[in-house]
């Protein structure tokens, strides 16, 4: 038996989905956007619902997210994502529409957006990718950022008199009559991996329904800025930032 | 008769919007446009031809609720006043650079900062030299009656559909809260899904199907050289639009040996300000820029070749005026007139200036 | 013909709709008209004016320095816009309230007790109609029939039964508008 023999479609027990792109990520090992981003092909591959995606990609790291997942994509201004979906999701309602946000963008630059579309009840899917930092700037302080937690903007570690508490904006979206279904997720195990997907399936399938906002966010590493390695900077995330953002659906 | 109706430059351009098939608009209160928003809510569009209306969080939103919608291919519009339309800059930019159809009303009021809420004129160099960051212009109609403002809605739109290039109406407080006859354009209906598909399939994010790639609007390109080939082509369409869009006005030009360049409001009563001079024997005629970008330039090229002088009235501190002397480049003298912060000058006040800048000076 | 007309009094005495219905009864009569008003915080309880004009060619500018006829119907106003009538012009204003009256002889003045007359028929809304009526008295540059038809286009549905009472009070108007001998 030669290997061309055991590649046979009976035989797959893994497939990359069709949705994902060849093209290579430009997100550093051990970050959990590329595992986010292929949770979410593999939703609209399993619903079959390409043609009818929508994708708003933030500022920040995932600015180039469109690069990754064949659906159309938008572009959005720092924090104005919510924004664009709003209207693609009114002018064009039999679609789903997903907006992909850091914690930079959503949390601090595009608060308003982000209550203001979740108050409204957009039926829209948002993605929260919550790494507590600013990735791609080269590592500032986030608003979600930790007490004491160094960033190059905190370096000696953020001191809330100076710069304000850790914003824990997912459990506010939470209060919105708005929003549907309200969840925090994180990919650092396989088993987490499975509940995010299931989550991110659970968003897709309600914004079908139009009862209102999905809010998925994903607690998440960011090895780079945080400098520690991937296994250390999962480590780190577990002990430090799920006592301050517990996992769990919060809502729905 | 009846199909003449009175009405508010405000009103008329939420009607239009409905008339010319209008997907979308996304706006914010502020004056003296509010009537825009407020009549598009009080006639319910979305009940007759399924337009969607929002009011805003703010006006950084509703440019980019435009900026979402445009990508889809749609109609979409947004309002504001000078202070709001600061904030929609980041918006406006980011859409020149996505080379996104749409159109964005400015009705104009003093500045700098929150100024007053009465008309002027003083955002011209926004409008029409850039405004928001980056290399861009976009396509800037004057309207100076509440006819205009009927019909240059759809033109609006027409032009930033043929360009992909974003639009503004430039008009200000007067022409907005001003009433005139005007007489309502027809309805045309909004686009099918197929009609957008045939106009704007090739880009707009209207989802992936099997017989195309996947769409992406976006402005940024982190590949320099990439990026300055954008540029080139960006310059190569304002360069089409400058030959083949200008549009401008000439009342009593051809014996004048003076003429008034002035756009929306003023050159109304830079009109009335000409029947006076008439009547004291002075050749005055107006020059009306319609397009203030693309800019009546050769025109005024050739009057200066003829005529005396040239008199900018503009509510401002002095913006058009600077392209008018681009276009006259020292041939003859260029004066400008204006009031400010709100005030309007009047048809008098305009001959008296012409006489103390131009033609009484030895 | 064009005529230029400044309206002016306090906001609440129908100012601004009085000058609707007079470009509206343009419209019926296919001539071209503007209605410019003040706009912004005067509109809240202080002074309210509009300028008005009816052209039988292209109006030019909406903003005016000078008028054919001025309505004043306060104080405030009276003392801003006499200066503004052309000579040889019309001034035309409610007396109540007013303690400095016109001092021009270089134009008509006429006097409507418009205040009083709505009160004596027991409704005040008509106050401003009884003011048009005195309007076209002394320039009627607009049929009735027309003035008739720009209310029914001004006014919505649901006030148009009050269109009859808005017709007898303009009459009244032209039948006691009365010329002021300035000394």
């Amino acid at each position: 038996m030669e290997v061309k023999d055991i590649i046979k479609e009976e035989n797959l027990v893994y497939t990359k989905s069709k949705i994902l792109t060849d093209k290579v990520f430009h997100y550093c090992p051990g970050c959990s956007h590329g595992v986010v981003h292929k949770l979410i092909a593999e939703v609209i591959e399993e619903m079959d619902i390409q043609e009818k995606t929508i994708a708003i990609s933030p500022v920040g790291c995932s600015v180039l997210a469109y690069n990754y997942l064949a659906v159309d994509w938008q572009e959005a201004a720092h924090g104005r994502a919510p924004a664009l979906a709003t209207a693609v999701s009114r002018l064009m309602p039999d679609k789903y529409v997903f907006a992909y946000q850091g914690d930079g963008d959503l949390a601090s630059i595009g608060t308003a957006e982000i209550i203001h579309a979740c108050n409204r009840g957009e039926n829209i899917v948002i993605i929260f990718i919550n790494n507590g930092i600013y990735g791609m700037t080269g590592g500032q302080m986030a608003p979600t950022t930790l007490e004491g937690m160094p960033t190059s903007t905190s370096p000696y570690g953020r001191d809330v008199k100076l710069a304000g508490h850790p914003l824990k904006i997912t459990d506010l979206i939470a209060q919105l009559p708005g929003t549907e279904y309200v969840t925090r997720q994180a990919v650092h195990t396989p088993a987490a991996v499975r509940k995010c997907k299931k989550a991110i399936l659970k968003a897709f399938q309600n914004v079908g329904k139009k009862n209102g906002t999905q809010f998925i966010e994903v607690v998440s590493t960011c090895n780079s800025g945080w400098k520690l390695s991937p296994v250390k900077a999962n480590e780190w995330m577990v002990e430090n930032m799920f006592p301050v953002y517990p996992l769990g659906d919060l809502k729905g | 008769m009846a199909e003449y109706r009175l009405m508010k430059g405000n009103e008329v351009i939420a009607e239009a919007a409905i008339r010319c098939g209008c997907d979308g608009y996304f706006g914010y209160p502020i004056t003296p446009q509010s009537e825009i928003m407020e009549t598009l809510m009080l006639r319910k569009p979305w009940e007759e031809t399924g337009m969607v209306v929002l009011q805003a969080e703010s006006e950084i939103a509703a440019i980019n609720m435009v900026y979402g919608g445009a990508s889809c291919g749609k109609k979409v519009m947004t309002s504001s006043s000078s202070p709001g339309i600061s904030l929609k800059q980041e918006g406006i930019t980011y859409i020149a650079g996505a080379e996104l159809p749409c159109l964005i009303v400015n009705v104009v009021r003093g500045g700098p900062g929150l100024g007053t809420i009465q008309p002027a004129q003083s955002d011209y160099f926004q409008a029409v030299k850039g405004g928001g960051h980056g290399d861009y212009h976009l396509i800037v109609l004057a309207p100076a009656s509440v006819q205009e403002m009927n019909d240059f809605v759809a033109l609006s739109f027409d032009l930033a559909f043929k360009y992909r290039n974003p639009v503004m109406i430039l008009s200000d407080g007067v022409i907005g809260q001003m009433m005139e006859k005007v007489k309502l354009s027809e309805y045309k209906p909004r686009w099918t899904d197929a009609e957008i598909q045939k106009i704007s399939g090739s880009w707009a994010t209207t989802g992936k199907t099997p017989d195309r790639d996947y769409h992406i609007i976006t402005s940024l390109d982190l590949d320099s050289a990439k990026q300055e080939i954008f540029n080139h082509k960006l310059i190569a369409k304002y360069k089409t639009i400058s030959e083949k869009e200008v549009r401008y006005e000439k009342i009593s030009c051809d014996d004048a040996e003076y003429i008034l360049v002035a756009y929306g409001s003023s050159s109304r009563i830079c009109q009335k300000a000409v029947d006076l001079c008439r009547e004291k024997g002075i050749k005055v005629g107006l020059l009306r820029p319609i397009t203030l970008f693309p800019y009546p330039t050769k025109i005024i090229q050739e009057m200066a070749k003829r005529v005396k002088g040239f008199l900018a009235v503009e509510m401002s501190a002095g913006q058009m005026v600077e392209d008018v002397r681009l276009a006259v480049n020292g041939k003859v003298p260029v004066e400008h007139y204006g009031r400010l912060g709100g005030m309007v000058p009047t048809p008098n006040d305009v001959v008296k200036a012409l006489e103390e800048k131009l033609i009484n000076v030895k | 013909m064009t005529e230029e007309i400044i309206i002016a009094g306090f906001g609440g005495q129908g100012v601004l709709s009085m000058g609707k219905i007079l470009a509206y009864s343009g419209i019926m009569q296919d001539q071209e008209v503007s209605w410019m008003p003040s706009y912004g915080p005067e509109m809240r309880g202080g002074t309210a004016n509009v300028t008005v004009i009816l052209s039988d060619s292209r109006i030019s500018s909406p903003i005016l320095q000078e008028f054919d006829t001025a309505i004043i119907l306060n104080q405030q106003s009276l003392d801003k816009f006499e200066k503004s009538v052309k000579p040889g012009g019309v001034l035309i204003y409610d007396p109540n309230g007013i303690t400095r009256h016109p001092v021009r002889k270089d134009i008509k003045v006429y006097q409507v007790d418009a205040t009083e007359e709505a009160l004596k028929m027991q409704n005040a809304k008509i106050f401003n109609m009884i003011v048009l009526g005195a309007f076209l008295k002394l320039k009627p540059i607009v049929k009735m029939e027309n003035v008739i038809k720009g209310l029914k286009e001004s006014l919505p549905p649901r006030h148009h039964h009050l269109i009859p009472l808005n017709e007898e009070a303009i009459k009244k108007g032209i039948e006691i508008v009365k010329q002021f001998s300035v000394n």
